[in-house]
């Protein structure tokens, strides 16, 4: 099992959740999230005063899929969350050790 | 060459024009008073669009531009104008401003309303009940102490401001309303000031300025982001502000008339050449029109036309809001800057320098034919002379007492909150609430 956890700009939402439930991935956190990478943030202009934004809205998504779909859905949300601007965000993905379902208490790859 | 038949063409378009007005000169003022349902319609409506220009047009416009700390204090400053200075105009504003002829102060005799009755009326406004004239005025009084908020927002205590607020009316605002509307020395020496460019923006843009400099600049002015909480607040006030001007500028006019209308469509002008003006600028040295730019450069067309809107003509508003937005943009980028100064909301920048612009523009546009007084243009040097005079006496005046008025309420409450609250933010420290 694999959690993968993807910063995405938020006007992208839709399109990567249409693609990651197109390929088997049926339930999703998503976290409104602010930060920066390379990008740095923005300036803003004020009646002539300039402020440093540096930490930009963005969403946090978080899967939790069997191994053999994690690279699929990483695949897809590279390819949905992209616009080849800067700031089109990271995929992270790190191993679980083991899941739950609360309300039946199965667990595993049957929780996901 | 000019022949009598023309000539007396023009003579008698001149005076039908001045007709539009008789009520409001000194000739009018002996006839036989009658109050007329249209004007008394026009003036009710035209003073619920005034007093929504403080609540809730300057509270949205002021609160949009603030930190969100301070979104709650801020529109509590004009709540708090509304109540104050509505008690304190009918207990004794209205008649120490409007009645009697005292060169310096008006009377007591209205005080607390004394002997105002269904009948009554101004006589400067004798088509419309007194109460009603009253009440407009009211709404003037409010939002003039309400815009001096803007230059002090994000660090003054909120005891502070109420007790300045309150000195502020009474030795500012009553007796420049009656050297300039209630008959003084202003107004005898000739100074128009159509609906409040002395009155209103020039007396609360130097209270401002000279407020923010004796409270110094806000923390983390210049080093932090104090960028606005939300403009799209500000852009519902500058909506609202907008169309309460229509009041503003065409109550002024005291009736339902072409007079009403005219200084109406000249407000309308100068508000979107201030627009433009500004956003263009931007667009030209920021390679971006911001949308407070844009808001920014109406609400100076506003106030700039605000003294000249019923003296000059339809075109002339397009080109005192077109430099409305020149000279306010400049005050406020630049001007600003050099001087280091931190007028959190521009209330110097946009109402001061506005005002003053208008009303010295006032004295060179003014067109005999619409309000009855002639400017530069039209060969009368003398009226901007008597503009600059009182541009002078409104400086000195406001800004000299609204330094010693701020000293002395010093003197009982800090005017400052603590470092600590200014950091925390006004909204919890002041009035225990906070936006979520």
């Amino acid at each position: 099992m694999k959690l993968v956890v993807a910063i995405i700009k938020p006007f992208k939402l839709d399109e990567v959740r249409q693609a990651l439930t197109a390929i088997g991935v049926h339930g999703m956190t998503v976290t409104e999230v602010k930060g920066y990478g390379r990008q740095k943030g923005h300036t803003e202009i004020y009646r002539g005063a300039e402020y440093i934004v540096n930490f930009l809205p963005k969403l946090r998504i978080e899967i939790a899929v069997n191994s053999d779909i994690a690279e699929k859905a990483v695949e897809v949300i590279t390819t949905h969350a992209r616009t080849g601007q800067i700031g089109d965000g990271k995929i992270f993905v790190t191993p679980i050790d083991h899941a739950r379902r609360i309300r039946t208490g199965e667990t595993d790859t049957d929780a996901l | 060459m000019e022949t009598s038949a023309s000539r007396s063409l023009r003579a008698s378009a001149a005076l039908a024009a001045a007709g539009a007005i008789a009520f409001t000169t000194p000739a009018a003022a002996a006839a036989p008073s009658t109050i007329e349902p249209a004007d008394t319609a026009w003036m009710i409506v035209a003073t619920a669009l005034v007093l929504m220009m403080t609540i809730p047009g300057l509270a949205l416009f002021y609160s949009g531009m603030v930190r969100k700390k301070n979104v709650l204090a801020t529109m509590a400053q004009s709540l708090a104008a509304v109540m104050l200075i509505s008690i304190l105009w009918v207990a004794f504003g209205y008649s120490l401003a409007f009645v009697g002829d005292g060169t310096w102060i008006g009377s007591l005799d209205r005080a607390f309303l004394a002997g105002m009755g269904m009948d009554s009326v101004h006589p400067g406004a004798k088509t419309i009940p007194e109460s009603l004239f009253m009440l407009y005025q009211m709404t003037f009084a409010i939002i003039t102490v309400a815009l001096v908020a803007g230059s002090v927002a994000d660090r003054m205590r909120f005891s502070a401001y109420l007790l300045f607020s309150i000195a502020w009316f009474i030795f500012v605002y009553v007796p420049l309303a009656h050297w300039i509307w209630g008959g003084g020395f202003l107004a005898q020496a000739g100074v128009v000031d159509f609906a409040g460019g002395l009155v209103v923006h020039l007396s609360a843009g130097t209270a401002g300025l000279v407020a923010a400099l004796v409270m110094g600049r806000r923390q983390g002015y210049g080093s932090e982001n104090l960028s606005p909480f939300d403009l799209s607040l500000a852009v519902v006030g500058t909506g609202l502000l907008w169309v309460g001007w229509f009041g503003f500028n065409g109550g002024s006019a005291l009736g339902a008339n072409a007079h009403a209308v005219m200084a109406i469509l000249t407000t309308h002008l100068a508000a979107c050449a201030g627009a433009v003006t500004w956003g263009a600028l931007e667009w030209s040295t920021r390679r971006k029109p911001s949308v407070l730019g844009m808001i920014s450069g109406a609400v100076a067309g506003l106030g700039t036309i605000t003294p000249a809107s019923g003296f000059v003509a339809p075109w002339h508003g397009l080109v005192i809001g077109a430099l409305a937005g020149i000279i306010c943009y400049w005050a406020c980028t630049s001007l600003k800057h050099r001087f280091n100064y931190d007028d959190s909301l521009d209330v110097f920048g946009v109402h001061g320098v506005g005002g003053l612009t208008g009303t010295v523009l006032a004295g060179v546009f003014a067109t005999a034919a619409i309000g009855g007084t002639a400017g530069l243009i039209e060969g009368n040097p003398k009226q901007l002379a008597a503009q600059l005079y009182g541009v002078a006496v409104t400086l000195v005046w406001s800004g000299g007492v609204t330094w010693g008025l701020l000293k002395l309420v010093s003197a009982f409450v800090p005017l400052r909150v603590s470092r600590e609250h200014e950091l925390e933010g006004l909204d919890i420290s002041q009035h225990g609430e906070a936006l979520q």
